[in-house]
């Protein structure tokens, strides 16, 4: 974990992380929340996640998640960004498939309103795996007013999820 | 129209009979001399009297002239004594007293008028008059003109209605027509009489555009009651009320009397008014000056400031705020009741103001003083100055209203420039930057920051830089300097916040980049006038 100053877009923001989503192993999210009274907060993939580890290329991306709904036609308007669809913890954002056959899905990890995808990776897939906790980011979500202070506590914190990643060498080696 | 003719004997006469006083009785004869209004109570009675006595035949303005002559006498003779000497024989005192001081005038009690409730009776007075006044003067207020408003109880618009139907049903039986629209409104009687007397007492005129308002309320609880037909009657005239207040309102109740019909109001209300017990009562008196507005421009050199103050659940964030260090000496020199604060733009607490700084107004409410000279504004500009060193103020003046348009233009249209200590995460050598110094009008499109998008909509918005120079520190650091359009979020120019604002100075040198210091070296609007400080 790069423990060095995290400069640039990413300072204000804590880190929290939800290893293991839906049990299948590694695939690891980390939400980062900022700091401000009514946090926002940004959904991307944790350093562990498979997609993230080298020898894998991505093949397509895919906001269409059901017949019914694509997070693409996600619409806010006005401060309380009202008509945006509305997340649970595993409600899925995006299918991304690998070119080894392999297909993941990307969980919401905390509740409350779907602010914006991040279209710039349909267009340049890279920046997902190059700059996972800025630039590759997936989506961007508000919490209810109310939730703000409690929507952390389904998630780890970072030290927490250090244990995790500690528990996981030992166990291999 | 200045005396009473024949055609006005019999509403004189039915007026007196129902306990309606001598001012009333003049406006339902539609009398439009200010100056005889202004008569004392008892001569009126006296000369209505003997208009009354007096042989058809003869020419009725002989009785004005007799009044006149001595009272005008009285003002010249005597012009810096106060309207008491006019009244001291005819002044109205309250109602069970009357009779001790005056027995010989009347035949009974000086009723309170079923039709103005004593309104033009015993506020006319000058007892009354120096009851203003007193609250006027112990307020302390600097003022060089003032506008005399009054709030009358609804009740008088329905006694002056029903006051008017009894007259006209006596006109018509009599065969003559009364004309509604050339009697004269209570108010505006009573602001001939009242108007003279406190202009002379308070020693400036009275002016319909004053800043400086002098109120009074006046209400009837006695006969509050007497509109409550009315809901009945036309019920879609009265609105829910809003914070318990009354529901009959002055408006709503002169809608509902504009709407019903003549039989219903005759039913539901005696017609002619019956006299009231008591007279009206004065509420409240208050004051208030027009807001005066102080315009400037500020410096902030520190870095732990906010602009407003930043209170979170009720408590304080950070000490103090640029506006706070800068209002609470004006406020203490213009003894205002409050301020608001307003900037052409404003900068981030950590983000410091140099240059000739960012003009500012601040809107005092309701301020005591008004008048300050150009040497006690720099005065004033040199306390806030000592008083601090997180800012400085400087053009600090007196504005206009309108003036305060010119500000807010500037924050929509006009450039900035500001200074930005970059920090990039890959080495970069001086030749690495230099391209920097040649890009013009550099199209940025900026999503809300996510930093702010909790509290503003989701939109992407097209901004200008203009031009930039680049300063070589080391290989991790350099300072940037760049005009730009007004509302360019600096920061997320920068470090690109997660791609959100393309370009940015990351995808620009293929690096990370981070801001470690802001200031805004100059805000190019060319208000408030720069003064010769």
């Amino acid at each position: 974990m790069a423990a060095a100053a995290r400069g640039g877009a990413e300072r204000y923001f804590t880190r929290w992380y939800k290893p293991d989503v839906k049990g299948r192993p590694c695939e690891d999210f980390c939400v980062l929340q900022h700091s401000n009274r009514r946090v926002i907060c940004v959904i991307t993939l944790a350093e562990a996640h498979p997609l993230l580890q080298s020898g894998k290329t991505i093949k397509s991306i895919n906001y269409q998640i059901s017949a019914n709904c694509s997070r693409l036609q996600n619409k806010v308007s006005g401060k309380s960004k009202r008509g945006a669809q509305f997340l649970t913890e595993l409600a899925p954002l995006c299918r991304i498939s690998s070119t080894d056959g392999e297909e993941y899905t990307i969980y919401s990890c905390i509740r409350g309103r779907l602010i914006e995808v991040n279209e710039n990776i349909l267009s340049n897939p890279t920046i997902l795996q190059e700059k996972p906790s800025t630039e590759g980011y997936i989506a961007v979500v508000l919490p209810k007013f109310e939730e703000s202070k409690s929507i952390t506590q389904g998630l780890l914190t970072e030290k927490e999820y250090e244990e995790v990643l500690l528990k996981r060498l030992n166990s291999s080696s | 129209m200045s005396s009473l003719t024949e055609k006005d004997r019999p509403i004189v006469q039915l007026l007196l009979n129902t306990g309606t006083c001598p001012r009333c009785i003049l406006r339902f004869c539609s009398v439009g001399s200010q100056m005889l209004y202004r008569h004392p109570y008892k001569d009126l009675m006296k000369v209505l009297k003997e208009f009354m006595k007096s042989n058809q035949e003869k020419e009725d303005t002989v009785c004005f002239d007799v009044v006149d002559p001595p009272c005008k006498r009285i003002r010249l003779e005597h012009p810096e004594e106060g309207p008491e000497d006019l009244n001291h024989n005819g002044a109205l005192q309250q109602i069970p007293q009357v009779n001790d001081e005056n027995t010989a005038m009347e035949n009974s009690a000086v009723k309170v008028c079923n039709v103005c409730l004593g309104i033009l009776q015993e506020f006319c007075e000058p007892d009354f008059v120096n009851k203003v006044c007193q609250k006027v003067n112990s307020a302390d207020y600097q003022f060089t003109s003032f506008v005399f408003s009054v709030s009358l109880p609804p009740q008088l618009s329905v006694r002056e209605r029903a006051a008017w139907l009894v007259l006209k049903q006596e006109m018509r039986n009599l065969g003559l027509s009364l004309a509604k629209d050339d009697i004269v409104q209570l108010k505006e009687a009573y602001k001939w009489i009242i108007h003279p007397q406190l202009s002379e007492e308070l020693g400036v005129p009275a002016d319909g555009k004053s800043l400086f308002e002098v109120s009074v309320v006046f209400a009837h609880p006695e006969t509050d009651e007497e509109c409550h037909f009315l809901a009945t009657a036309c019920p879609d005239c009265f609105k829910p009320a809003k914070n318990k207040q009354s529901v009959f309102t002055r408006m709503a109740v002169i809608k509902a009397l504009e709407k019903i019909k003549e039989e219903d109001f005759l039913k539901h209300f005696p017609c002619p008014p019956s006299s009231p017990k008591n007279l009206c009562v004065a509420l409240e008196i208050q004051c208030n000056n027009g807001a005066v507005f102080v315009a400037g421009r500020y410096n902030k050199y520190s870095r732990n400031l906010p602009q407003t103050p930043w209170i979170i659940d009720g408590e304080r964030k950070l000490e103090s705020s640029v506006e706070e260090l800068i209002s609470e000496h004006l406020m203490a020199e213009f003894k205002a009741d409050s301020f608001n604060f307003s900037s052409s733009g404003r900068e981030d607490v950590d983000v410091r103001t140099l240059g000739n700084g960012r003009p500012f107004a601040i809107e005092l409410v309701n301020p005591r003083r008004i008048h300050f000279t150009a040497e006690e504004m720099k005065r004033l500009q040199q306390t806030i100055n000592t008083s601090s060193d997180k800012i400085q103020v400087r053009d600090l003046q007196l504005v206009t209203r309108s003036a305060i348009g010119r500000m807010k233009e500037g924050e929509e249209e006009k450039t900035k420039t500001y200074s930005a200590l970059i920090w990039i995460d890959k080495a970069i050598q001086k030749e690495d930057i230099v391209f920097l110094d040649d890009i013009k009008e550099l199209k940025l499109d900026q999503k809300t920051p996510l930093r702010v998008l909790h509290r503003r909509p989701l939109a992407v918005r097209c901004r200008i830089i203009h031009t930039m120079r680049s300063e070589y520190i080391d290989e991790h650091h350099f300072r940037l300097h760049l005009k730009t359009q007004a509302g360019t979020y600096i920061k997320e120019f920068v470090h690109g916040d997660f791609g959100r604002t393309k370009p940015n100075i990351g995808s620009l040198l293929n690096r990370t980049a981070d801001i470690l210091e802001l200031d805004v070296e100059s805000v190019d609007v060319d208000w408030p006038p720069t003064l010769d400080n």
